[in-house]
């Protein structure tokens, strides 16, 4: 299978080029945030406060690592379900988002969102937590340590391999995949 | 009546959840490997093929397979004779998991219903016994992550709903969860009992090796109907569309109330940890 290779910042020209279903690996700087986290950036931004890091053009990866053992830079760090971080995307997106990975699907609004503000959301394999470790080249706690595993981390990855899930044109590799192979 | 000393407990819980961490079973990876040969999309074929290679780098860095580590369900089978010294069989179960999840840097996921604050060493660890004849305590350790937990459901049908009812059932909780639980899934369906027993028995059925059917033929025939009819529904790897959505069906059974049709689907995921041993 054809794999493309892409880079962080993820500006409109790589966007407009990432179609469902493409196998991408993904290189750059991303920020892991899962439920507890998500809560705590829609409650600063209530109170007008700042968020631990600037949304614009970044890429959030819904995860929760395993501890990591001793040399090891990361543990286990596969995706957790998309869906519980739904509600509190829409206003993430509009403060230029531009990618998430996680699994499962997004709600109606969240793809209606994201086709607005045109951002990509990609699938990582859920279960493949030893694969994916050997994508993150470093890591680095920037908020919510007290939250262990939900704290948020940005990890620099190289080659981590992705499948486009929904691109910007509205296709949701779920609903095409499912369709063509229903029997 | 035979001894078993409570530090043999904790010292067997602890090397279980660190191996079903991070050894999959072969049963499973050839399970995965059977699906592999049988997928029909790219997309699904290079899922499985990731699953394969995850498990091999698991094993060799000593990684946990998922960051979802799990709850640590642990089934027990006391023999009669047995006497258990030294300490109270619960404390040693949670001191061995405990243990586990410390030297093994496994993720530690419990945490308070509401506060949602970590109870910060995995426990407790939830804990089914069984009574049976002999002098021998076995335990199956099998950490189950939350992901594929939160697509299952226990249902009270009506008799009139009969096996139909019991498939509908099934066919709507594995489409419900699509790709939520992780497909390639493996389903257990406990039929019968009570509330509660239907839903340890659809968890009980999860402990069968893949590939084994029921011992009663119409139930094997039922499992092998269910499986073939799950895969129909075109899932696939990951939900992204494909031919393999689940990997195996096992389904318990044991007689109800007149009134009652008591059913519960559990669903498993790919990452099916599941070690035992005999003490």
């Amino acid at each position: 299978m054809e794999i493309k290779k892409i880079a962080i910042p993820l500006n409109d020209d790589i966007i407009k080029e990432l179609k469902t279903g493409q196998k991408v690996f993904l290189s750059g700087y991303i920020y892991t945030a899962r439920d507890t986290a998500h809560k705590r950036f829609i409650d600063a931004l209530k109170e007008g406060m700042e968020l631990p890091f600037n949304m614009k053009n970044q890429v959030i990866y819904y995860c929760g690592p395993s501890p990591a053992p001793p040399g090891k830079i990361i543990g286990a760090c596969g995706p957790t379900t998309s869906s519980r971080m739904d509600v509190y995307t829409p206003q993430l997106l509009s403060l230029g988002l531009k990618g998430m990975i996680g699994k499962g699907k997004r709600s109606p609004v969240v793809k209606e969102v994201m086709k607005r503000h045109k951002a990509v959301y990609f699938g990582a394999t859920g279960g493949a937590g030893a694969l994916l470790s050997q994508s993150v080249v470093s890591s680095e706690i920037v908020a919510y340590e007290d939250l262990g595993p939900e704290a948020v981390v940005k990890l620099e990855v190289r080659d981590m391999p992705l499948f486009v899930i929904n691109d910007i044109y509205g296709n949701d590799l779920y609903e095409i995949g499912m369709e063509h192979y229903r029997k | 009546m035979r001894e078993i000393h409570a530090d043999t407990i904790i010292s067997a819980v602890e090397k279980l959840f660190i191996d079903a961490n991070i050894n999959l079973s072969q049963n499973v990876i050839d399970a995965i490997n059977g699906a592999i040969a049988k997928e029909e999309s790219t997309a699904g074929k290079e899922v499985l093929m990731e699953l394969i290679k995850n498990a091999e780098i698991a094993k060799e860095e000593r990684l946990p397979i998922c960051q979802d580590t799990g709850i640590a369900v642990t089934f027990v089978e006391i023999g009669q004779d047995v006497h258990i010294t030294g300490g109270n069989l619960y404390d040693a179960i949670s001191e061995g998991m405990r243990g586990a999840y410390k030297k093994g840097y496994l993720r530690k996921s419990c945490c308070n219903p509401f506060t949602r604050k970590n109870t910060g060493d995995n426990t407790p660890p939830i804990i089914h016994t069984k009574i049976v004849p002999g002098d021998r305590l076995k335990i199956t350790a099998m950490p189950k992550g939350g992901g594929s937990e939160n697509c299952g459901e226990v249902r009270m049908l009506t008799p009139a709903e009969g096996k139909e009812g019991v498939k509908y059932f099934v066919l709507d909780m594995v489409k419900k969860g699509g790709p939520n639980p992780c497909p390639p899934i493996i389903v257990g369906v406990g039929i019968g009992g009570n509330l509660e027993t239907s839903a340890q028995l659809s968890k009980e059925a999860l402990m069968v090796p893949l590939g084994v059917r029921n011992s009663d033929p119409e139930i094997a025939a039922f499992e092998t109907e269910m499986l073939n009819e799950i895969n129909k529904a075109g899932i696939g790897p990951q939900g992204y569309g494909g031919s393999v959505t689940a990997l195996d069906v096992h389904i318990e059974m044991m007689p109800c109330h007149i009134a009652s049709l008591p059913v519960a689907v559990n669903i498993q995921c790919h990452a099916h940890r599941i070690k035992e041993v005999t003490l």
